[in-house]
């Protein structure tokens, strides 16, 4: 492998923290997790990072070698508990009624945790404990759908992810109030990466509204490699926001497998307003006939902020539908990337999909770089994309200053207006109201 | 709408049927002409570009440019930095395999038609390019490149009078060598890419074009490319200089015999339009496909590009591609003028086991550019076809705006169509959209031209013409009847 010497160093580190977990742990996980580990090593050692961007249509856009320079350190696996110190209402994470799984550090932090009358056969808390005590599905299911042999990345978190959080619903459950996983960063994260992993199996016909949020206390600079595993079991109702709500020094790179099952619906919104540097994976697979998925994301950005969305949605089966719509408001020197991707497989017949990408450009700094393509193997399909950018509409300027309003606050109007398509999706009102009120926040710091 | 389903049903089976039984449809332009040719032996070295060279008798700047790319090129070739992030797929070319030059045997000098070896002037016949005809009636200028070199330039005399230059491009570097030296390789620079470099280094031929000041052509201006000896590749060149407030309109068409050997085209198309200028350029690309297994057809791997120098300045690129086993182009401007102008319209129908990735380029650069790319792409039987285009917008081009739609078409289960836009935008003020739609002819629109008595198989002929008729009318009158034609033919038998 051709690498820089920074890169060696690092690759090497992580590698050797791998290591020492994997001694660290040894008879007290389960031998099955004990391998996967060991054999996502041996990928991490061969991937590397993908540092190198030409001829990487993945990365095309994307540098992460100051990522790379920054020089972040393996996690360590101190047993001290760092949450008693933390007032989680004030980092504005959300709503308190919610069910909640809180991770801080890398930690499961069952003082901070939530989750009290949830219904009968749920279970939810530590992903570790999880499977230190075999829980069939999560043997079934874990390191099943993110691919630790092609991606660095989660080759990375697969080998040296310490714990994270598990949601397991039964068939039928039905969940009122939304589950969220929070992924807390102190500042004893400074410089160093966390990795956590979060897996979610939704039985047939259950129905829940999860959101999965990151956030750091302070303003040091750290590295999130997060990958989350998601089985929507048949007809089983799904609604799934992702918050990057971290600080402007931050770098994260999440991956999410959903794999949607027949007759199921599954609905993803990604919601970015953190971070210095944000990398989605997103990886749709609809497995199984009958289903409909909603994929909407949007971020608002500015300064040096720079956000990439990468969204796969791969039909390995016909008659589905599938609509994706992704917008971002950029200011500063942001930069946005887009890159979405619908495969049809042969014979996957009738499958209507949808995907489209809008920005809004407040400054000329900012760049948008947009690809959203199709790969369509099969003749019995209705796909459609389109991609737009573009500055404020001025028609719609006038308008709204030829009614008296003041410049400002026209385009503040304008503004909202455009975001909230996005926002105004969310089903659910309690996360309605926590994303809409982050979303306003960040209009107003831009 | 269960009585339309089920009528749909009933027609379905048998269009299945007929879908399968893929296209039978001959390729008609597929004879070999016997004529005598001088050709060089196989193999690319330093020397198979100095005979290419003084064969051409070219001076020594000109020379000296070839090594230079071919140097680019073998560094590159070394690196193993030959594109492969085409949606293609193809053995490794022996590029030390393929006849760089081959040009049908002449004794002296040609001054008029009547001297042209009668075997390839009957050869344009049956192509349907009479050169005589052509030279009488349709008022069209013809420049002919039979394998690597230029056989016949009509009614260059008469342009001559309006301060047009239309000739091979061996002939230019000869009578205009500074106008050559001056544009060749400004728009696409030897060290562009892979091919260009190999174009760059070998080609044989092409046409030059230079409308001066202020005219307008009066006449298409056409270059028709065939290739004729076996293992032979064609690399010709193509450079077209409209001066300001010029206009010119320019067609290309294509064809070769039928082999069952893969040969390479790679051709290099420069445009240049200085201020107010427009060129509008055209082409009609009928390469031998290969046949119905993949078996031989042309390697088509083209770089195109345009050049908008100057402000208001205009280049349109209209394409209609059924040929080729490959074909790799992205004919693409760059809109440097202030107010300029780019477009792109193309039809790529492929079948068979054809293989196309093709698209546009328009980068932005000047202030207030306009751009749009339309693009329809057709694909039956087990062929592959991606549409690939970028749309940049550069820091400094304000108010720039660009439409593109690129829509695919797919009849039969076996075949793929892809579409893969990039967009990149550095300037607030910029307006882009993009819209693309995918899907099989409609059912309804069948089922409508069925129950008023239309055979699947001519309302299948009637949508997809209605498909590409948005491109077909940017053609020039007497070619969008050839490439409707053209159309017709390729989906003979390919559907119901």
């Amino acid at each position: 492998m051709t690498t820089t010497s920074p890169l060696e160093t690092y690759l090497t580190d992580f590698a050797d923290a791998a290591r020492e977990y994997q001694v660290a742990r040894a008879g007290r996980d389960p031998d099955w997790i004990a391998d996967i580990r060991e054999e996502a090593l041996e990928s991490f050692r061969e991937l590397g990072l993908p540092i190198t961007r030409r001829g990487n249509e993945e990365w095309k856009y994307t540098d992460i070698r100051p990522l790379v320079r920054q020089g972040f350190s393996a996690p360590t696996f101190s047993e001290d508990d760092a949450s008693a110190a933390l007032d989680l209402e004030s980092l504005n994470v959300g709503d308190a009624e919610w069910h909640r799984v809180v991770v801080v550090d890398g930690r499961y932090s069952a003082e901070l945790s939530a989750l009290n009358n949830l219904p009968d056969g749920v279970v939810t808390g530590s992903l570790a404990e999880a499977v230190h005590s075999e829980t069939d599905a999560v043997r079934a299911h874990l390191t099943r759908l993110a691919d630790h042999k092609e991606q660095g990345f989660t080759a990375l978190n697969t080998a040296l992810a310490a714990d994270g959080a598990l949601i397991l619903l039964p068939r039928m459950a039905a969940i009122e109030q939304p589950i969220q996983v929070v992924y807390v960063s102190t500042e004893r994260t400074q410089g160093t990466a966390s990795l956590p992993r979060t897996l979610i199996i939704a039985g047939e016909d259950s129905s829940a509204a999860i959101v999965e949020t990151h956030v750091s206390t302070s303003d040091e600079a750290h590295l999130t490699n997060a990958v989350t595993e998601m089985v929507v079991g048949a007809g089983a109702n799904i609604s799934y926001c992702k918050v990057q709500q971290e600080n402007e020094s931050t770098y994260n790179v999440s991956t999410t497998q959903v794999e949607v099952h027949e007759n199921a619906n599954f609905r993803s919104m990604a919601i970015d307003i953190g971070g210095r540097l944000t990398r989605n994976n997103l990886t749709v697979v609809m497995a199984g006939e009958g289903s409909n998925s909603d994929v909407r994301g949007a971020y608002v950005i500015s300064r040096d902020q720079h956000v990439d969305n990468q969204v796969i949605v791969d039909h390995l089966v016909g008659h589905n539908d599938m609509n994706e719509l992704y917008k971002g408001i950029l200011d500063g020197h942001a930069r946005s990337v887009f890159h979405g991707s619908i495969i049809v497989r042969p014979n996957a017949a009738k499958v209507n999909a949808m995907q489209v990408d809008k920005n809004l450009l407040l400054s000329n700094d900012a760049e948008a770089d947009t690809k959203p393509a199709f790969w369509i193997y099969c003749d019995d399909v209705r796909c459609g994309h389109g991609a737009a950018c573009g500055n404020l509409d001025d028609d719609a300027m006038f308008y709204l200053r030829s009614r008296g309003i003041e410049e400002e606050e026209a385009r503040m109007m304008l503004i909202r207006a455009f975001v909230s398509e996005i926002v105004d999706a969310i089903q659910e009102p309690s996360i309605h109201e926590h994303v809409a009120a982050l979303i306003a926040n960040k209009l107003d710091n831009l | 709408m269960t009585t339309v389903d089920e009528t749909i049903q009933d027609v379905a089976p048998e269009s299945n049927q007929e879908l399968k039984s893929i296209a039978k449809q001959d390729y008609k332009y597929g004879f070999i002409t016997e004529i005598e040719s001088d050709t060089v032996p196989p193999g690319l070295t330093e020397d198979t570009i100095r005979i290419i060279s003084s064969k051409k008798n070219e001076p020594e700047w000109m020379l000296e440019w070839r090594l230079k790319a071919f140097r680019h090129w073998e560094s590159l070739l070394d690196k193993e930095q030959i594109p492969d992030w085409a949606h293609i797929k193809h053995p490794p070319i022996d590029f030390q395999d393929i006849i760089y030059y081959s040009a049908p045997k002449q004794k002296e000098q040609l001054s008029s038609l009547d001297e042209v070896d009668p075997e390839v002037l009957s050869t344009f016949e049956k192509l349907g390019i009479p050169l005589e005809e052509q030279k009488r009636l349709a008022g069209v200028a013809v420049d002919a490149v039979f394998d690597s070199v230029s056989v016949a330039t009509t009614f260059k005399e008469k342009l001559a009078e309006l301060g047009i230059i239309f000739s091979s491009f061996s002939e230019a570097i000869q009578d205009h060598p500074e106008l050559v030296r001056k544009y060749l390789g400004s728009v696409v620079p030897y060290t562009d890419n892979f091919y260009a470099a190999l174009n760059a280094a070998v080609f044989s031929d092409g046409s030059f074009c230079y409308i001066p000041k202020g005219v307008r052509c009066p006449m298409e201006l056409t270059t028709y490319f065939r290739i004729n000896t076996e293992n032979s590749g064609q690399f010709e060149r193509t450079l077209i200089v409209a001066d300001e407030s010029s206009y010119v309109s320019y067609l290309e068409g294509c064809s070769a015999p039928i082999r069952d050997t893969n040969q390479l085209h790679a051709a290099v198309v420069e445009l240049v339009a200085m201020d107010d200028a427009e060129i509008k350029y055209s082409t009609i690309q009928n390469w031998y496909p290969g046949d119905e297994n993949g078996n031989g057809g042309i390697y088509n791997f083209v770089t195109k590009r345009g050049k908008c120098l100057g402000a208001r300045s205009k280049i349109s690129w209209t394409q209609v591609e059924t040929g080729s086993a490959i074909t790799w182009k992205y004919p693409s401007v760059l809109l440097q003028g202030d107010d300029s102008i780019g477009e792109f319209y193309s039809v790529a129908l492929v079948k068979g086991r054809q293989q196309a990735d093709t698209g546009s380029k328009m980068t932005h650069i000047g202030k207030r550019t306009k751009s749009t790319i339309i693009a329809k792409g057709v694909s039956a039987g087990q062929a592959e076809n991606t549409y690939r285009g970028l749309v940049r917008v550069n820091p400094g081009a304000d108010d720039a705006w660009n439409f593109t739609q690129c829509d695919s078409l797919l009849i039969g289960d076996q075949c793929g169509a892809h579409t893969t836009p990039y967009v990149e935008v550095k300037n607030k003020s910029a307006h882009l959209e993009h819209e693309a739609f995918t899907s099989r002819v409609s059912e309804d629109q069948l089922f409508y031209c069925n129950s008023r008595g239309i055979s699947v198989e001519k309302a299948h002929s009637m949508i997809i013409n209605g498909f590409c008729e948005e491109v077909f009318k940017k053609l020039p009158f007497e070619f969008a009847v050839e490439a409707t034609r053209l159309l017709e033919l390729n989906l003979e038998g390919t559907v119901g």
